[in-house]
């Protein structure tokens, strides 16, 4: 890693006028559940397509939070966080799976259709306890955190970083990818998992679902925010900014920079998966594409185009991307690809410290 | 070939009178009812005489045709020709009635025609014949492939006559003949005898030992066969690993450049290759050479778009990796998606030259494609000639200088933007290089780089970042054991494995794997 200025303390106005935007896009956010329900035609009608697009913005923007903390912060390129976010997603959508019960389309009291189709007998060991909601919750980030603990005790351990690391955490959402594929994996290959009914007592196709995992995913957001914002700021964020830009000095300090970095890892893992949780029963759908390197990747060009090392720049990074590629992938879709990989090329060559950077420029 | 019919001239002249009186005799029989047929096709498939051939395969194919007097006429195009004697009649074919044959006939005439071409002139009608004969396999026909074996000299026929006549003795009455058929059977490598042989044991208590020493002695040898495919197959993984590999050794490897639009390099060579041979297909004379030209075409196609990218962007992120890693992905998003609209999102095809076509057999009947053979000389060819590239040209000799110590490379008047992007250039090439051969095995798409990019980083970093030599072994290496692997696993699975045990293995030699040193490790 090269020794970046990027975490140069924004003077306080700045950083004040940063959290202000921060809380600016929450609160409007949190009011587009409400406009939905004024009448069609009101000028402050906000449609369904954009309380659900926003929905799953939200779950983005956790992402790229969660990819923050570890690239920003840490100095950790991890190309595979959509592999924990997925996971989180497969996590919830077993939860998911398990509920529908008996309404299957082959009308199995436990087991999904999937299942029944391959012919399973009973369900794998795996799915226990799925049916409960604070099992699943559990899982949905335990086993992000799990995979994050494992790879990164490895690699940090054996001191791959930069880019070593940043493909071997490709290769490891590669590996994931080919391997849900497989039909006898038990989390229904290529199909995944769809056709969801219910969560917690609700019919997810209601309009109260709808707003319910859309103020959920809100509060999860600004819980993330408040989360990173306070750890950031402890001595233990210090020295994890002092990893990024120097590792080596802050070993030879006696720090052990082996577990610093890794708790960031794990925590940001598990901040991946519960995105994921709350990006699946929005969207109705898991399946293997989720883990595909591209996804990651593409999270990635979020926090750099919002500005990485500031969380609300990840954020902004997120909303502005997506908003972008939701508009673009609909007016022109042949161009998406091409502005994608020449943000990639924009931002590293003219805006390396983002969106938030050339904000912080102005106000210099 | 000439012995085979000098040796068939001496056969006929050999033969009794008697027997060519029986020839004659048989004749009138296939213009009679279908017993008399079945008979007479019998009799002279038996006899072996070769001027049988024509006549039971007219009859076969519903070209023997009966004048009402019974003779016999073979209509040869647009000629009628006398079955017994072979010379033009001079009759009108509304004269004649065609000779028609029921499933029982056809069934004896399979048999005959099996016994009488196993006397052709022909290698690969006799060929066909002893497998005709293997399959139908009856006790009658072992003088017979006696007789044949005795006078084959080719080889490959020969083997499968053998086979034959180790399978038809194999069901004589005579336990003589019956151990000698199974000794020979176990001789071979061919699952088909195997086969042959786990059915005879039920009905042959008697010799039920002699036949499980004989499976036993191919299921050894199909082993080795097993194993040998195996390691060809992996070899020729690890060549397509190795190819797709080799650029990327150069430009992260040799000069630290993390390039993630190397996968679209190699496609753009593919892509290349289909557009040299769209060029040279109204061009007879340079139809069999497009492969040959697409080499080099591929190479300077991308080597000048991979100089123009080191030069116009990736310059400017020296010494900060993972901006590069980003902006270069970003380059390789935007080429795929080019080439998408270009050349459209489904594949395009690719035409391999007669000469990479076919199946070849390498020792212990391994079959191997040609074009898998191909690669893998040609991928040790690049591998050979990158090497005395970087060791004994000029160029290697500033490249590696410019990579060693940069500020003394430079006091010693190399000028070391331009190495930069020649290197640069000269691995992006590469990559063109190995799209040319991918396109003969692989599916020539947009999507074609992105398949290889992660398989060979993960060469690259096994086999050690800045050596060739380690790319090579760990590029067969890995091939070899995914391809050990995927009986066990699965294909999937199988790679899921190799990706694992490579990540695995990079913790037991983090260092020897990764030979930045001192402050090295922090640039």
């Amino acid at each position: 890693m090269s020794a970046t200025t990027l975490d140069t303390p924004a003077p306080s106005r700045i950083r004040l006028g940063l959290r202000a935007v921060m809380g600016v896009v929450v609160v409007v956010l949190a009011t587009f559940p409400l406009l939905n329900m004024l009448p069609q035609d009101s000028v402050f009608h906000v449609s369904d397509f954009l309380v659900s697009v926003s929905g799953k913005w939200i779950c983005y923007a956790i992402l790229a939070l969660s990819l923050d903390l570890a690239w920003g912060y840490a100095g950790i390129l991890s190309l595979g966080h959509g592999a924990f976010f997925a996971l989180g997603g497969y996590a919830m959508g077993m939860h998911l799976m398990r509920l529908i019960g008996p309404r299957g389309v082959y009308g199995h009291p436990v087991l999904p259709d999937f299942m029944v189709f391959l012919g399973y007998q009973q369900l794998p060991w795996y799915w226990l306890g799925f049916d409960h909601f604070a099992f699943a919750m559990l899982m949905v980030l335990l086993v992000p955190g799990m995979l994050a603990l494992v790879l990164g005790w490895l690699c940090f351990r054996s001191r791959i970083t930069g880019v070593y690391l940043s493909i071997i955490t490709q290769a490891m959402t590669y590996a994931l990818m080919l391997a849900f594929f497989r039909n006898d994996m038990g989390f229904g290959g290529n199909n995944g998992f769809t056709d969801f009914k219910e969560l917690l007592g609700m019919p997810l196709n209601t309009g109260a679902a709808r707003a319910s995992l859309f103020y959920a995913s809100l509060v999860s957001l600004v819980g993330c925010y408040l989360f990173c914002l306070w750890m950031t700021g402890t001595k233990y964020g210090r020295v994890l900014t002092a990893i990024r830009d120097a590792e080596n000095r802050v070993r030879f300090l006696g720090y052990d920079t082996t577990s610093h970095k890794l708790f960031a890892f794990v925590a940001s893992a598990m901040m991946a998966g519960l995105a994921g949780a709350l990006y699946v029963p929005q969207v109705g759908i898991i399946n293997p594409g989720e883990f595909s390197p591209g996804n990651s990747i593409e999270a990635v060009i979020w926090v750099a185009v919002g500005g990485r090392g500031t969380l609300v720049g990840a954020v902004i990074g997120a909303f502005s991307v997506n908003g972008l590629k939701t508009w673009l992938t609909s007016a022109a879709p042949d161009l998406w690809l091409f502005v994608l990989g020449g943000l990639f090329v924009a931002v590293t060559l003219f805006l390396p410290k983002g969106l938030v950077g050339l904000l912080k420029g102005r106000a210099k | 070939m000439k012995r085979t019919i000098l040796l068939l001239f001496l056969l006929l002249a050999a033969m009794p009178a008697r027997a060519q009186d029986a020839f004659l005799a048989a004749l009138p029989g296939l213009g009679g009812g279908f017993g008399a047929q079945v008979e007479a096709v019998g009799q002279l498939g038996t006899l072996g005489d070769p001027r049988a051939l024509p006549i039971l395969t007219a009859l076969s194919e519903g070209r023997l045709l009966r004048l009402a007097d019974g003779t016999l006429l073979i209509r040869d195009g647009t000629r009628l020709l006398n079955a017994a004697t072979g010379a033009p009649v001079d009759v009108a074919e509304a004269d004649t009635q065609r000779v028609t044959i029921n499933n029982r006939v056809r069934g004896a005439l399979r048999g005959a025609l099996g016994q009488l071409q196993i006397i052709s002139p022909n290698s690969a009608e006799r060929l066909a014949a002893a497998d005709a004969i293997f399959r139908a396999r009856s006790a009658e026909n072992v003088p017979l492939l006696d007789a044949a074996l005795a006078r084959e000299s080719v080889p490959e026929v020969r083997d499968r006559i053998a086979l034959a006549l180790a399978a038809s003795r194999l069901v004589a009455t005579n336990p003589a003949d019956k151990l000698a058929g199974i000794t020979a059977l176990g001789e071979t490598a061919s699952p088909q005898a195997r086969s042959i042989l786990l059915e005879a044991r039920a009905a042959n208590p008697e010799v039920a030992t002699q036949i499980d020493a004989a499976v036993a002695a191919i299921d050894q040898r199909l082993a080795i066969r097993r194993a040998a495919e195996t390691l060809f197959q992996g070899l020729s993984l690890g060549s397509v690993l190795l190819l797709a590999a080799l650029g990327l050794a150069v430009t992260f490897g040799v000069m630290g450049v993390i390039n993630m639009a190397h996968g679209e390099f190699v496609m753009l060579g593919a892509y290349t290759t289909v557009m040299v041979q769209d060029f040279a297909r109204d061009i007879p004379w340079l139809q069999p050479w497009s492969l040959p030209i697409a080499v080099p075409a591929a190479f300077l196609v991308t080597a000048a778009i991979g100089a123009a990218m080191e030069r116009g962007l990736i310059r400017h992120l020296y010494g900060r990796p993972l901006e590069t890693l980003l902006l270069t992905f970003g380059v390789g998003m935007m080429i795929q998606q080019a080439v998408r609209l270009i050349f459209g999102a489904q594949n395009r095809e690719v035409i391999s030259p007669p000469w990479m076509q076919g199946t070849l057999m390498l020792p212990f009947d391994i079959p191997v494609t040609a074009n898998r053979l191909w690669i893998l000389c040609f991928s040790l060819v690049i591998f050979g000639l990158i090497l005395a590239a970087i060791r004994m040209t000029r160029f290697g000799l500033e490249m590696r200088a410019v990579t060693q110590r940069r500020p003394i490379a430079a006091a010693m008047g190399i000028r070391t933007g331009r190495v930069d992007a020649l290197t640069f250039a000269f691995g992006s090439g590469i990559a063109g290089i190995a799209g040319v051969a991918l396109s003969q095995i692989d599916n020539v798409s947009p999507n074609l780089g992105t398949g290889y990019i992660i398989d060979s980083f993960l060469v690259v970093v096994f086999g050690g970042v800045g050596s060739l030599a380690g790319t090579l072994i760990a590029a067969f290496g890995l091939g070899v054991i995914n391809k050990m692997l995927e009986p066990w696993a699965g294909a999937v699975l199988a790679k899921v494995f190799v990706l694992v045990a490579v990540m695995a293995f990079i913790q037991r030699r983090p260092r020897g794997l990764f030979p930045q040193k001192g402050r090295a490790a922090e640039a």
